[in-house]
């Protein structure tokens, strides 16, 4: 309790400026009569690569579904670049989780990508050369451009992930949110996605990623949120991501052994 | 007869009730896509079976106020109401309960059935009541359809188009990815809503013809049908318009043909004619070409696994194998490999081993991927990526005879 009155004493004290991405304040999302994320502050840096983790059912997804309004929170507030999010929704791109749609829709790849670009369609707008060539360049950027007439349906896991970036490319945001982009996807595809993510932070822009594999978390990202229901910790991954740290989070679901490679990995 | 009634030239109501089966047809398709591509098309069912007391109130009220009961437009109305009510109540249920949608559709449609017939009962012992035809609206009935009648259906279908049209995007978007739409910013709840509203509308509008008990048909076989032609969302709305329009076309013109042939049951047939058709002759998705393509893949799985055989000098004992390898001149009737067949086998051979390194090989994960034991390494790698391999594994080896 005395670390929460804490935190909340800090949101208040703490002014949230346009230069914050996304700032989450005691946010609770709740399931039923179970919370999955309890009275939770974020403060993600602008420009950096941050890595959500925590153990599975932690509630990594849910905080970045709430972030977006996808579900409504039992309480808290999100700001995007200081303002409510309903005021900055178009400076945000999301890429859910690859397994949360049915492939077998009767679409193709181009098509999907347009997607990213339905603000600047609108209900009737054509579809004209430039937004074609856009998003045939975002194709392009995640190695998929030969694959735009394909249906979804042929692709690979790793190719559909991609295809879902290329779309969230299309938005040209400033905030980027990927909910497990690596998860279930072939080395290649990692790569592709890894060398986009770092084009993009290298842009000024924000990327902000639910990840799950510890042992690239360092490699990958320089910003840490930990999350086990409550925030464990959140900084730069030297302060946030340690042996401590994920002992607590993890508790007994982490091999020490594990703990051991990561805490040995950091130096 | 037919042909008469096809050239529209059975007289003023069997052309009337054509077009207006069309123009059904046609919107009823169109619109029944976005409830498919959502995967809920069972809601339609609910929805029409939940205009039923709303056609019987409205009908009461129109006498009660001393108008003509049967009017059109007053028992379209009521039953807009009712179905409404209906489709609200459905969506609370599965919002705010434990009840999956399928409970609740359950739930809905019978309940609201239900209180429609009991309804259907009252009006019958009201003295205006018997003539009044309204279980004309079960199943259709386009015996007395009227130019008003049909001029109803051909405006409710045209606006229900029109507005399909306008939020066509939005629909496909929430259809394919509900949760990247809500993180656009697209009112998801309510586009659902605007969704099964124009569901709501062509059943309403499709009462006079097809009736409530298989405006449901109308609503999802076409679809069903336009979705074993074509991989994109855009195509199969517009083929479902087309095959929607065509069934109530030649539905209404085959049930003119004969007395006593129901239009709406007849349009519903044709239309599962459509789609059995589709179902067996599609090109891609439909059940000979998946035979069909089974029984190629067969074949190359076991030509390829006889040539391996003969490369290693193994007896085939496989009958299929034996056939398929004489046939195709790559060994004789005794099960010996042909010259062409003994160069095959080398080849076969050596592709494995190439194949062998490539899937050893971290780097290159991706073509590795594309190994199925049938693909020639040739259409997945460079004649100087090939030499590269035959490098490592030395030169090509004699096949004992």
């Amino acid at each position: 309790m005395l670390s929460l009155a804490a935190h909340q004493g800090a949101s208040v004290a703490e002014k949230i400026t346009k230069d914050c991405p996304l700032a989450i304040r005691g946010l609770t999302v709740s399931y039923g009569q179970k919370p999955a994320v309890f009275s939770v502050d974020m403060t993600v840096q602008p420009g950096a690569m941050t890595a959500i983790i925590g153990p599975n059912g932690a509630g990594k997804s849910t905080l970045l579904k709430a972030a977006l309004g996808i579900v409504s929170p039992l309480s808290g507030q999100v700001s995007v670049f200081g303002e409510p999010l309903e005021k900055q929704r178009a400076r945000i791109a999301y890429v859910p989780q690859r397994a949360s749609v049915d492939w077998d829709f009767p679409t193709r790849v181009i098509d999907v990508v347009l997607m990213g670009l339905s603000r600047e369609l609108g209900l009737l707008g054509r579809v004209r050369a430039r937004h074609m060539s856009r998003a045939m360049d975002c194709l392009n950027r995640v190695g998929m451009r030969d694959f735009a007439d394909r249906q979804i349906g042929q692709l690979s896991g790793g190719q559909q992930q991609r295809v879902f970036l290329a779309r969230a490319l299309a938005q040209d945001a400033d905030l980027y949110l990927l909910d497990e982009p690596f998860a279930g996807v072939d080395a290649a595809t990692e790569k592709a996605i890894i060398a986009v993510l770092k084009s993009l932070k290298e842009a000024g822009r924000t990327v902000v990623v639910v990840h799950h594999d510890l042992a690239t978390v360092t490699d990958y990202f320089d910003h840490v949120f930990l999350i086990n229901t409550r925030k464990v910790a959140e900084g730069t991954v030297a302060e946030a991501f340690t042996a401590e740290t994920l002992q607590s989070a993890y508790g007994g679901r982490l091999a020490t052994a594990q703990i051991d490679q990561i805490s040995r990995a950091l130096g | 007869m037919l042909w008469d009634a096809l050239t529209l030239q059975l007289g003023y109501n069997a052309t009337l009730v054509a077009i207006g089966a069309t123009l059904l047809g046609i919107s009823a398709g169109v619109t029944g896509t976005f409830l498919f591509l959502r995967k809920r098309a069972l809601v339609s069912d609910a929805i029409s079976h939940a205009t039923l007391p709303g056609v019987c109130l409205g009908f009461m009220v129109l006498v009660a106020l001393g108008g003509d009961g049967r009017n059109l437009i007053g028992l379209l109305a009521g039953s807009a109401v009712s179905a409404w009510v209906g489709l609200l109540c459905m969506n609370w249920l599965t919002r705010h309960t434990r009840l999956a949608e399928d409970a609740a559709i359950g739930a809905i449609l019978s309940v609201f059935f239900g209180l429609g017939i009991v309804l259907l009962t009252v009006i019958q012992t009201m003295g205006v009541g018997r003539q009044a035809g309204l279980e004309g609206f079960l199943l259709g009935s386009t015996a007395g359809m009227l130019w008003a009648d049909a001029l109803v259906i051909a405006i409710g279908g045209a606006a229900t188009l029109l507005l399909v049209m306008i939020i066509r995007r939005p629909m496909t978007m929430v259809a394919f990815d509900p949760e990247y739409a809500a993180a656009r910013g697209l009112p998801v709840h309510r586009i659902d809503l605007a969704m099964m509203g124009l569901v709501m509308a062509v059943t309403v509008v499709g009462l006079k013809i097809v009736g409530l008990i298989l405006i449901v048909a109308l609503l999802i076989i076409p679809p069903v049908t336009a979705r074993f032609w074509t991989d994109r969302s855009d195509r199969v709305v517009l083929l479902a318009g087309l095959a929607g329009g065509l069934a109530g076309y030649l539905g209404a013109a085959m049930s003119a043909s004969a007395p006593n042939l129901p239009t709406g049951p007849i349009i519903v047939l044709v239309s599962f004619g459509f789609f059995a058709l589709s179902l067996l002759l599609a090109p891609v998705r439909g059940v000979l070409a998946a035979i069909l393509r089974q029984l190629r893949f067969q074949r190359r799985v076991h030509i390829r696994q006889g040539l391996l055989a003969l490369a290693q000098g193994q007896k085939i004992y496989e009958p299929l194998t034996l056939r398929l390898l004489r046939r195709t001149g790559l060994a004789r009737a005794d099960g010996v490999a042909t010259d062409t067949g003994k160069a095959r086998a080398a080849k076969a051979l050596r592709d494995e081993k190439r194949w062998e390194i490539v899937r050893a090989d971290q780097m290159q994960e991706a073509t590795a991927a594309l190994y199925d034991g049938l693909r020639d390494i040739e259409t997945v790698l460079t004649h100087d990526q090939i030499a590269e391999i035959d490098r490592q594994i030395g030169g090509p080896q004699e096949v004992p005879a």
